[in-house]
């Protein structure tokens, strides 16, 4: 078993007097698939963000590859090699595929006096870097906005990939899709991972979870309550510690444990 | 994996989703109007031509830094109060104080830039609408300008400009012509009218292209390859289109839309400058609704007024609709109130005209 790559120890989280987050420990290692699950309100997104560099956690440390960081913003993290996919932010529609992929990141050639975007460049490699997730665009110029959500997911991925992200989080990134993109969106964190990425996958949806994480942790109330291995655990079971127990057991009765 | 429900797209349906598509067509639209209802008038004779490239070129100017601001996301209703406080600052500094003109120009410039850059900064900092904190300039800047017009001269207008800036070697930067020797010969040529008595008998009537028109160009092509070429321009459209997606993968949306404002505030300068060198006087009503002028002529020019989406030649395009149609009418011996009409109704057809648009990029229903 490799070291983890990001190790956080007892991350506590204080908004004023709320305690979003109260002692949570997490690590990834490359080349797995991690998810963090937990109903809404748990903390997941607290969390993410504090792994991400939004916020500065109140109390505990993080290690990456063993070494304690202090993440000021996002943007230490993403130079770090920690690169996030959120749900609703991660394209901009009015805007090319190629102007979101590189976004950020413009790679600039010299005419002249004049420093401008490759523009010949970042369509190819965005054509090609589309292609290997699996998606055919039609062309590199077309708006974001005319792509299907789970294709607007991959798109926030390869970006991610391509620009070298060691740890890739995804926020709930399958909660608003339809069966057929939602398993689009699984294959590609496959394949990721599959690359030797660790990944952290974000959800409130166990069957999602089971179908790629190697380790589950699940979030109640800011509390984590253990993290289990692949095989080690059912889906009535991770149902059960998401929900905090005892209410969904009732619920479950009358549904016919269908929840 | 090719999906078989996605239909290849027509190159018609791809033309259409250009942004200067409308403003195209309304340009085309307008000069077909004018020739047939006022083409012996004069109106496309050279001095009717350099009349409405002028009032277009104006309009140009400032329309080309509210487009890259819309498109970044924000809006500057102080345009038309910095034309006029811009314009007292010249001729107060440099008629009632003696200040050589250059050095007044300059100071304009700074003092409107730095008010750009605080417009921008209250927006960033409060959080608020631009819409708010620039009505909020409209206002304070109006009020500046007549008070200090008033407090140094007792007018509200002050001229001289011209007498002090003969000799200066800035203003003719903004209020001088160039290419007169070209035009000279042309009209030696006989291609060109000329003045067939007086004083000025055998100069051109049109004897230059004016500084104004160049500046225009100028910052049209400056505006374009900014949005379209470089890295910055990304980041303006970005900016615009969802800010906080912008900044999480690491674009300083903020610099970006400070940096626009004080552009914004940089073309008002230039309007300013030029139409007190071309006046010869500095006047506290002047400026009054360009802020929506400009406005009109970026949404004409296909921006949408949400942000993250537009185009600076269809701004300009959108400016030149409105000079051509503005003296259009004056020629054709319309009413000129009819022309608030035209604009109105030219405003409602273009966001209708946007919108759509917009639903078809983004693939809304």
């Amino acid at each position: 078993m490799t070291a983890p790559l990001i190790e956080m120890k007892n991350i506590e989280k204080h908004f004023g007097s709320v305690i979003a987050l109260g002692g949570v420990s997490f690590d990834v290692r490359a080349g797995e698939c991690h998810c963090l699950l937990g109903d809404n309100g748990a903390g997941k997104s607290t969390f993410i963000k504090t792994m991400a560099g939004v916020h500065k956690p109140s109390a505990g440390t993080i290690l990456f590859e063993g070494v304690e960081m202090d993440f000021k913003s996002p943007r230490d993290a993403m130079t770090a090699g920690i690169a996030t996919v959120y749900q609703d932010l991660a394209m901009i529609p009015l805007m090319s595929v190629t102007r979101n992929f590189w976004m950020g990141n413009e790679p600039i050639k010299k005419v002249g006096p004049f420093k401008i975007m490759d523009f010949a460049r970042a369509n190819q490699v965005t054509m090609d870097e589309m292609k290997k997730m699996g998606i055919n665009l039609r062309e590199p110029d077309q708006a974001v906005g005319t792509l299907s959500g789970g294709e607007r997911q991959t798109v926030a991925i390869a970006r991610a990939v391509y620009f070298g992200a060691k740890v890739l989080i995804l926020d709930e990134p399958t909660s608003a899709l339809g069966v057929r993109q939602t398993s689009n969106v699984l294959a590609t964190i496959d394949k990721v991972r599959k690359s030797g990425i660790a990944v952290v996958f974000i959800t409130h949806n166990v069957r999602h979870a089971l179908a790629v994480g190697d380790r589950f942790t699940v979030l109640n109330r800011g509390k984590t309550l253990g993290t289990a291995e692949r095989g080690q655990i059912t889906p009535e079971e991770l149902q059960d510690l998401m929900a905090g127990g005892e209410e969904l057991a009732t619920l479950e009765g009358s549904l016919g444990g269908t929840v | 994996m090719s999906d078989e429900r996605v239909k290849q797209v027509s190159k018609l349906r791809h033309i259409m989703i250009r942004p200067e598509l409308g403003a195209i067509s309304g340009a085309v639209l307008v000069f077909v109007f004018f020739l047939m209802i006022a083409g012996d008038s004069g109106m496309f004779a050279p001095a009717g031509i350099q009349n409405w490239t002028v009032v277009s070129a104006q309009f140009a100017i400032i329309a080309v830094g509210a487009c890259l601001l819309m498109i970044a996301g924000e809006f500057d209703l102080s345009v038309g109060s910095m034309i006029g406080f811009a314009g007292i600052i010249i001729a107060i500094l440099s008629v009632q104080w003696g200040w050589p003109v250059w050095l007044a120009i300059m100071t304009a410039f700074v003092v409107c830039v730095s008010i750009g850059a605080l417009n921008g900064f209250l927006v960033i900092k409060t959080g608020l609408p631009s819409f708010i904190v620039t009505l909020a300039f409209l206002y304070i800047l109006r009020g500046l300008t007549i008070w200090l017009a008033i407090l140094t001269t007792q007018k509200t207008v002050i001229g001289g400009v011209k007498k002090v800036a003969e000799g200066d070697w800035l203003a003719p930067v903004f209020g001088g012509k160039i290419f007169g020797g070209l035009f000279q010969t042309m009209a030696d040529w006989g291609w060109l009218e000329t003045f067939s008595r007086g004083k000025r008998m055998g100069e051109p009537i049109v004897n230059g292209i004016p500084m104004l028109v160049v500046w225009a160009l100028g910052l049209i092509i400056f505006g374009q390859f900014l949005l379209t070429k470089t890295r910055f321009g990304n980041w303006i459209f970005a900016a615009g289109g969802d800010a906080q997606a912008a900044r999480y993968v690491g674009v300083p949306v903020n610099r970006v839309k400070i940096l626009m404002f004080m552009f914004t505030a940089f073309t008002a300068a230039v309007f300013a400058t030029a139409q007190v060198m071309e006046f010869g006087s500095a006047a506290a009503d002047r400026g009054l609704l360009k802020e929506f002028e400009a406005i009109i002529s970026v949404v004409i020019g296909g921006a949408l007024l949400t942000g993250g989406y537009g185009s600076v030649v269809g701004a300009a395009l959108g400016a030149l609709i409105f000079g051509v149609v503005q003296q259009g009418l004056f020629f054709a011996g319309a009413e000129s109130s009819l022309f608030r009409v035209f604009l109105g109704t030219i405003l409602i057809l273009a966001v209708i005209l946007n919108t759509y648009i917009r639903r078809i990029i983004t693939g809304e229903r």
